[in-house]
C-alpha cells in the first residue's frame, strides 16, 4: 500500500525523474477508475409512472436517464461501472445489454442485480461483500446529468488522502441559488445549508431538510475552524468520491440506508472515527440530478439549452437517431412529417418517425419518437414519450405523457398532469391539474418512510412483465364483460378511456405544484410571497437585537425595574408576547409538547420581543391560570383543584424560568394582576393559590415575604391581597423564626 | 478483421463524442484508419477498385456521420477515394502501355477522372478533351518522357477493364493495395508536415516592420509568424483574444516566448486597431469550393474590418482543410452550437434559470456558435502548402485533389 501511495505521488508531481521500471510498477498497480451506479431511486417521487419501468430507463429528451449518466462517466475516464439494479433489475439489465455499452473498448459495465435492496445503504454493503472495488471510485445515481470533468476532482480527492487518510470523500457541488419566493431551488429541492470552511473546504454541516428556517452549529465547529462559511446558494450534485473505506462504513453501520441522511449526517455527527468530508465545487460545468418532476422539467431544459454540451440532442453521444438543430433550439430528427399549416416553437424536440397535423402548434416541448399527432392541438411544455397518439384539437399544458398514450379528440390536460404508460383518455374529457393517471390502482398508504419504486409482487399489483397485453385485453374487456373496478377505471377518464386517476394523500397534496413539470401557478406564488413577507417583518423586529444573547439580558433586566414606566410600545410589545405565550402553552397542552420544547419555543419568542426572563415566567405564570381557569370549575374550590393539577403538571416548566427571587415576585405581582383585573375568579382563592405554589417548591417563603414587605408601604387598595394573605405571611414569619 | 472494425469504431465513437479536435488531428486520424483499413480489406478477383471505393465510402460515410461539422474527415475520405481510383487507373494504364493492347477506345463516359502521370502530354491533351474536363494544372506541368501514346480507358468501378487486367491479374491485386497504402502513406505525410509547408512561405509574405493581426488560436499561425522570426524578421502582432474560448491568450503566450512583440486586444476592439494593421493572418476550419472559409466565431467581423482598411485578409489553410463542397450544399453542416458555459458561470445565472415559476418556458437563451463563415470576397489570398492561391481558384485546386464522383458521399445515407 505505502509502495503504491508513493508510486501516484511520483506520477502526480510530474513523473520526470521516475525511472522507467518504476513507471512500469506504477502502471501495473495502477487502479482502474471505477464507479458504482445506483440504478433505483429507492423513491417514490416518480410514481405511477416507476411501477411499470424503473427511473432510470425514463426518456430525458429521448434518451434513457442512465445512457447520459453512462456516456459522462465514459468520456470522464471512468473504466469499470457497477451498475446496481433493485427495482425493474430485469429491465435495467436488458436495456444495457441491448445499448452499446457492453460492447465499449476501456469500458465495461457490470449489472449487479438485487430484490431485496430498500436503499442505498443495501446496495452499498452488497457491493462491498462483492469485493470488486479496488480503489477510489466515483458513486452516483443513474439520474445524474453531467459533463464535468472528474480529473480535478479525483485529483483533489487524491492529493486530500495522502496528506489524511480520513478524508474518505468528496462530494460534488455547484452553486445555484435558490429561489427568493419559493425558497426551493430550480430542481424542486428543499433549500439545502451547508457549512465549509473556505480554507480547506471541508464540510462540516448538512441539512437539507430545516423546517423553521433555522440552522443550529455545533459551537466546537466555531473553534475550531477559523472561519466558516454557510452556504444556502449551492447544489448537492449527487456525485461522490470515495474511498473504499466508505463502503466499510456502511457495512458498519447496518442502518445507514441513506446516503445523505443516514451516512452524510452520520459521519458529520460520529468524531470517533474522525472521518471527513470535502466538497469540490464545479464552475461552468453542469451537473444535476433528477430527483423530482420539477427537476425533470429543469434539466431537460437545460439539455435543450445546451448546458449539458456535448450531451446533447444532436450530439449522437450514444445510439440516439441523429437529429438536425434548427433555428432558435429547434431539434428535428431526419424523418418528420410536419403538416405545412403545424408550427414548432423554438426549444423543441421532434423524435424520428412524428407526425404533425394541420394547424397543430407545439412549444417548448419534446416530443418523443413514432408519435401521431393530429391537426388543432396545442401543445406547452409537454414532454410526450414515444408512440404516443394525440387526436385533433387537444389541449395540452406542462404535462407527462408516456409511451403508449392515446388521447382522444377534444381533452383538455391541465398543468401538471402525468398519464402513465398506455392511459387512454375519453373524448372531451379535461384531466384536472396535478392529476396521475394509471392502469394500476393506487396503492393503500403505506406508513413506512422506505417505499420501494417499484411494485412488490405481495402487495396485489400486477407484475411489469405480464404487462405487455394488458391494454388490449382491457380495452376488448371493456366491451365483453366489464369487471367492477374496469367499469371505474373506464369511467375516471371519460368514456371509452382506461385508466385509474390517483388521489393525491392529504398530506402531498400541498406540496403537489411544488414537484410537478408544470411552474408554480401565480396565485400560489403570491401567497408564498405574502407569508415570506410576513416572515421579513418578523425579521426586520429581530433586527434590533443585540447580537449576543448575554448582553441582552443585562440590558433587559435593567428594563425590567422600572418596567412600569415604560412607553407603550413597550406595553404593546409585553402583551403580544403574552399572548404568543400563551397560545404556544395553549398548543403544549393539546398536542403534548415536551418541556423542552415548550422553553426552546419560549425562549425564541422571548429573545424576538426583547423581554427578560420575568417576563417569561410571568406571562408563562398567567397561561397556565388561564388555562385553569378555561377548564369547568363549578365552585371556587374545584378552581384551586384545576390549577393545582395543572402547576403540578408544568413545575419544571415554570421553576425553568423561575431562578432567582425576583422573578418569583414578578409571578406573585403578575398574580396579584390577574386577579384584579383579567381573572376575578382567582381573587377568592388568592391565598390558596399562593400556599399552592409555595407547597409546590415553586415560590419560596423568602419571595413571598420580600412582596409583603414591598407591599408595606403602598395604598390601601394594593394591599387588598397582602390582607388577604396576612395569616399566611404570619406563618411564615413565625416558621422562619423558629427555624432561626 | 476483427481488430480493424474495433479501431473504426473506437475513432467513431471519440468523433462522436467530441474527443479529437482540430482538424489536423482529426485528418491525421481519418487518414490512418482508413489506411489500417484498406491494407485489413480482402479484395475480389475482378473489379478491384470498384470493391475498394465502396468499402472505403462505407466506411466514410459512418466516419462523416459521426461528426459532421468537422468537414476534415469527409475532406480524407474523398481524397483516400480519389487515390484510390487514380492509382487503379494509373495500373489500368500501366497494363495496357505495357502489353500494346489496343483495346481501350476514346467511349469513356465517366467524368471527373484525373489524368495519369505516366502518359505524354499530348495523350492527356486528347483524353482530357474527350472527357470534358480542362486539363489540371499539376498534370500539364509534369513532363514525365513516356512515348506510349495509347489512350487509356479509363473507368473506376467499370467491368470493362477486368478483360484487360486479366493478364496480370495476380500482380495487380497486390500493386493496387500496395499502391493506394503507399498513397495514402504520402497524404498523411502531407497532413503531418502541412505547417512546415505554409511555414516556409513566411517570410515571403511578412515583411519587415509590419503590423499583423490575427484572431484566437490557430497551430498553423503561430508557426507561420515563428518561421518569420526564425528568419530575422522583425514585426509586431495584435492579437485578439478570441472570445469566447480566448484561445488568443495561449497564442499570446507562445509568441511571447518565442520572442515576438505582441499585444493582446479584445475582440470588440478590432475594428479600433485595424488601421495600424498591415495584414491580417488567420487560420480556417474549413475552405470551401468557392473560396468561402469557415473559421472560429470573430472572423467574419474581422475580415469586414479589414476590407474597410483595405488591408490584406490571409488565411492559412493545410491542404486537408479543402473541402470539395460548396457552403450551400445541404450536406454542409455549417456550424455547431457549442455549450452556454463557455459565455456564463451556470451558478451564477441559475436564478435566471428556474422554470419553477412564471411561464416555465425559458427567458434566458445563450447562443455559443463555433464557427463564421467569411464569404470569398472578403479574403485576398489563401495560403496553402502548395503556395499562395486567390478565392477563386480554390475550385481549381479541389478539382486536382478530388474527383467529381466522390463528392457526394452523404446522400446515399440520408436516403
Amino acid at each position: 500500500m505505502v509502495a503504491k501511495q508513493s508510486g501516484r505521488n511520483r506520477g502526480g508531481g510530474g513523473g520526470g525523474t521516475a525511472a522507467a521500471t518504476e513507471v512500469s510498477v506504477e502502471e501495473l498497480a495502477r487502479v482502474p477508475l471505477q464507479a458504482i451506479l445506483l440504478a433505483d431511486s429507492f423513491a417514490t417521487k416518480f410514481h405511477p409512472i416507476t411501477l411499470e419501468r424503473p427511473k432510470v430507463l425514463l426518456p430525458l429528451v429521448n434518451v434513457p436517464m442512465i445512457d447520459y449518466t453512462l456516456a459522462w462517466l465514459e468520456s470522464a475516464g471512468v473504466e469499470e461501472v457497477f451498475v446496481f439494479c433493485c427495482a425493474h433489475a430485469k429491465q435495467v439489465a436488458e436495456h444495457l445489454e441491448n445499448s452499446q455499452w457492453f460492447a465499449q473498448p476501456n469500458f465495461s459495465v457490470t449489472a449487479i442485480e438485487s430484490n431485496n435492496a430498500v436503499g442505498a445503504g443495501d446496495a452499498l454493503r452488497l457491493i462491498y461483500e462483492q469485493n470488486v472495488i479496488r480503489g477510489d471510485f466515483v458513486l452516483v445515481s443513474g439520474d445524474t446529468v453531467s459533463n464535468m470533468s472528474l480529473a480535478e476532482a479525483l485529483g483533489e480527492h487524491k492529493e486530500r488522502r495522502r496528506k489524511d487518510s480520513n478524508a474518505i470523500m468528496t462530494m460534488v457541488i455547484t452553486q445555484s441559488k435558490t429561489s427568493p419566493t419559493t425558497r426551493q431551488s430550480r430542481l424542486g429541492t428543499d433549500e439545502l445549508f451547508m457549512a465549509i470552511d473556505p480554507d480547506t473546504k471541508q464540510l462540516l454541516y448538512y441539512e437539507d431538510k430545516s423546517d423553521k428556517g433555522t440552522v443550529s452549529l455545533d459551537k466546537t465547529l466555531l473553534s475550531d475552524h477559523p472561519s466558516i462559511y454557510l452556504h444556502n446558494d449551492k447544489q448537492d450534485c449527487y456525485i461522490d468520491i470515495c474511498s473504499p473505506e466508505v463502503l466499510s462504513t456502511f457495512a458498519d453501520n447496518f442502518d445507514y440506508q441513506h446516503l445523505r441522511r443516514h451516512f452524510l449526517k452520520g459521519l458529520l455527527d460520529d468524531d470517533i472515527m474522525g472521518y471527513k468530508i470535502f466538497t469540490h465545487e464545479i464552475q461552468s460545468n453542469y451537473a444535476a440530478r433528477i430527483d423530482n418532476f420539477r427537476s425533470y422539467d429543469t434539466v431537460s431544459k437545460d439539455i435543450i439549452q445546451r448546458w449539458t454540451y456535448p450531451l446533447v440532442p444532436d450530439v449522437q453521444f450514444f445510439g440516439n437517431s441523429s437529429t438536425k438543430l434548427d433555428r432558435q433550439g429547434m431539434y428535428r430528427a431526419s424523418v418528420v412529417g410536419q403538416s405545412r399549416s403545424a408550427q414548432v416553437g423554438p426549444f423543441t424536440v421532434i423524435g424520428s418517425g412524428t407526425t404533425i397535423g394541420s394547424q397543430s402548434q407545439i412549444s417548448n416541448s419534446v416530443v418523443g419518437e413514432g408519435c401521431k399527432i393530429g391537426a388543432n392541438v396545442s401543445i406547452e411544455g409537454c414532454y410526450i414519450w414515444h408512440n404516443v397518439t394525440i387526436e385533433d384539437g387537444c389541449q395540452l399544458k406542462h404535462a407527462i405523457v408516456c409511451d403508449g398514450v392515446v388521447i382522444k379528440s377534444g381533452v383538455i390536460l391541465e398543468p401538471g398532469v402525468v398519464l402513465s404508460y398506455k392511459v387512454v383518455v375519453g373524448q372531451q374529457f379535461i384531466v384536472p391539474a396535478y392529476s396521475k393517471v394509471s392502469l394500476y390502482q393506487q396503492p393503500i398508504k403505506q406508513d413506512s418512510d422506505e417505499e420501494l419504486e417499484y411494485a412488490d409482487s405481495s402487495t396485489g399489483f400486477m407484475d411489469a412483465s405480464s404487462l405487455s397485453g394488458l391494454p388490449d385485453k382491457l380495452k376488448e374487456e371493456s366491451t365483453i364483460q366489464l369487471s367492477e373496478s374496469q367499469l371505474q377505471a373506464a369511467s375516471e377518464v371519460g368514456s371509452g378511456g382506461v385508466g385509474f386517476i390517483w388521489s393525491t394523500s392529504e398530506g402531498s397534496h400541498e406540496e403537489e405544484w411544488r414537484h410537478s413539470v408544470a411552474p408554480i401557478p401565480p396565485a400560489k406564488l403570491l401567497e408564498i410571497m405574502h407569508t415570506s413577507n410576513n416572515e421579513l417583518e418578523v425579521v426586520q423586529q429581530d433586527g434590533n437585537l443585540p447580537p449576543s444573547g448575554e448582553l441582552e439580558r443585562d440590558s433587559v433586566t435593567a428594563n425590567s425595574n422600572d418596567y412600569d414606566d415604560d412607553d407603550v410600545d413597550v406595553k404593546d410589545d409585553y402583551e403580544f408576547f403574552e399572548n404568543e405565550v400563551e397560545a404556544t402553552f395553549k398548543r403544549a397542552l393539546e398536542e403534548n409538547i415536551k418541556e423542552d420544547d415548550v422553553i426552546l419555543e419560549v425562549n425564541s419568542l422571548r429573545l424576538s420581543y426583547n423581554l427578560a426572563t420575568a417576563d417569561c415566567s410571568g406571562a408563562l405564570f398567567y397561561s397556565m391560570m388561564k388555562s385553569a381557569l378555561s377548564a369547568p370549575h363549578p365552585s371556587p374550590s374545584d378552581l384551586v383543584k384545576n390549577a393545582a393539577t395543572v402547576i403540578t403538571k408544568w413545575k419544571k416548566l415554570l421553576k425553568y424560568y423561575l431562578p432567582s427571587i425576583d422573578e418569583e415576585i414578578e409571578v406573585i405581582l403578575k398574580f396579584e394582576e390577574m386577579c384584579l383585573e383579567s381573572a376575578k375568579e382567582y381573587s377568592t382563592v388568592f391565598v390558596q393559590i399562593l400556599h399552592l405554589l409555595y407547597d409546590k417548591d415553586i415560590i419560596q417563603e423568602e419571595a413571598i415575604l420580600n412582596w409583603a414587605s414591598e407591599k408595606e408601604g403602598a395604598d390601601e387598595t394594593d394591599k387588598l391581597f397582602v390582607k388577604q394573605a396576612e395569616k399566611f405571611i404570619q406563618w411564615l414569619n413565625e416558621a422562619s423564626e423558629e427555624e432561626d | 478483421m476483427p481488430d480493424v472494425h474495433a479501431l473504426v469504431n473506437d475513432f467513431l465513437i471519440k468523433l462522436k463524442r467530441r474527443k479529437i479536435e482540430g482538424s489536423k488531428a482529426t485528418a491525421k486520424v481519418t487518414a490512418e484508419v482508413l489506411r489500417s483499413f484498406i491494407s485489413q480489406q480482402r479484395l475480389p478477383n475482378t473489379n478491384q477498385a470498384g470493391a475498394l471505393i465502396d468499402a472505403v465510402k462505407a466506411v466514410g460515410e459512418q466516419l462523416i456521420a459521426a461528426n459532421p461539422v468537422e468537414l476534415a474527415v469527409g475532406n480524407v475520405v474523398r481524397r483516400v477515394l480519389h487515390i484510390i481510383r487514380e492509382e487503379d487507373l494509373s495500373l489500368t494504364a500501366a497494363a495496357i502501355g505495357g502489353l500494346s493492347l489496343s483495346a481501350g477506345s476514346d467511349d469513356e463516359d465517366d467524368v471527373g477522372h484525373d489524368e495519369h502521370p505516366a502518359l505524354s502530354a499530348a495523350a492527356v491533351a486528347a483524353a482530357a478533351r474527350s472527357t470534358l474536363r480542362p486539363p489540371s494544372l499539376q498534370t500539364l506541368l509534369e513532363d514525365v518522357p513516356h512515348t506510349a501514346a495509347v489512350p487509356h480507358t479509363s473507368s473506376s468501378g467499370g467491368d470493362s477493364e477486368g478483360k484487360s487486367k486479366s493478364a496480370d491479374k495476380n500482380s495487380s491485386t497486390k500493386r493496387l493495395k500496395h499502391n493506394v497504402i503507399e498513397a495514402v502513406n504520402e497524404l498523411i505525410q502531407d497532413i503531418v508536415t502541412c505547417h512546415e509547408q505554409i511555414a516556409e512561405q513566411a517570410v515571403e509574405h511578412i515583411h519587415q516592420n509590419e503590423v499583423i493581426l490575427t484572431l484566437g488560436s490557430s497551430r498553423t499561425v503561430v508557426e507561420f509568424l515563428c518561421a518569420a522570426k526564425e528568419k530575422k524578421r522583425s514585426f509586431r502582432v495584435f492579437v485578439a483574444e478570441g472570445a469566447p474560448r480566448y484561445q488568443g491568450h495561449t497564442l499570446a503566450k507562445e509568441l511571447v516566448t518565442r520572442g515576438l512583440q505582441t499585444t493582446v486586444i479584445t475582440d470588440s476592439a478590432v475594428f479600433a486597431m485595424i488601421s495600424r494593421v498591415n495584414m491580417v493572418i488567420v487560420g480556417a476550419h474549413a475552405v470551401m469550393a468557392n473560396g468561402g472559409v469557415i473559421a472560429p466565431v470573430g472572423l467574419n467581423m474581422v475580415a469586414l474590418a479589414a476590407q474597410r482598411h483595405a488591408v490584406p485578409f490571409v488565411v492559412l489553410a493545410g491542404i486537408h482543410k479543402l473541402c470539395p463542397l460548396y457552403p450551400h450544399n445541404p450536406e454542409v453542416l455549417l456550424n455547431e452550437l457549442r455549450s452556454p458555459s463557455e459565455l456564463l458561470d451556470f451558478g451564477e445565472f441559475s436564478d435566471c434559470l428556474d422554470f419553477g415559476s412564471g411561464s416555465g418556458s425559458p427567458i434566458l437563451h445563450v447562443v455559443n456558435p463555433a464557427f463564421d463563415y467569411v464569404p470569398p470576397n472578403l479574403v485576398s489570398l489563401f495560403i496553402t502548402d502548395t503556395g499562395g492561391h486567390n478565392p477563386s481558384y480554390m475550385y481549381r485546386l479541389i478539382a486536382d485533389y478530388y474527383s467529381a464522383n466522390d463528392l457526394v458521399l452523404q446522400r446515399r445515407s440520408a436516403s
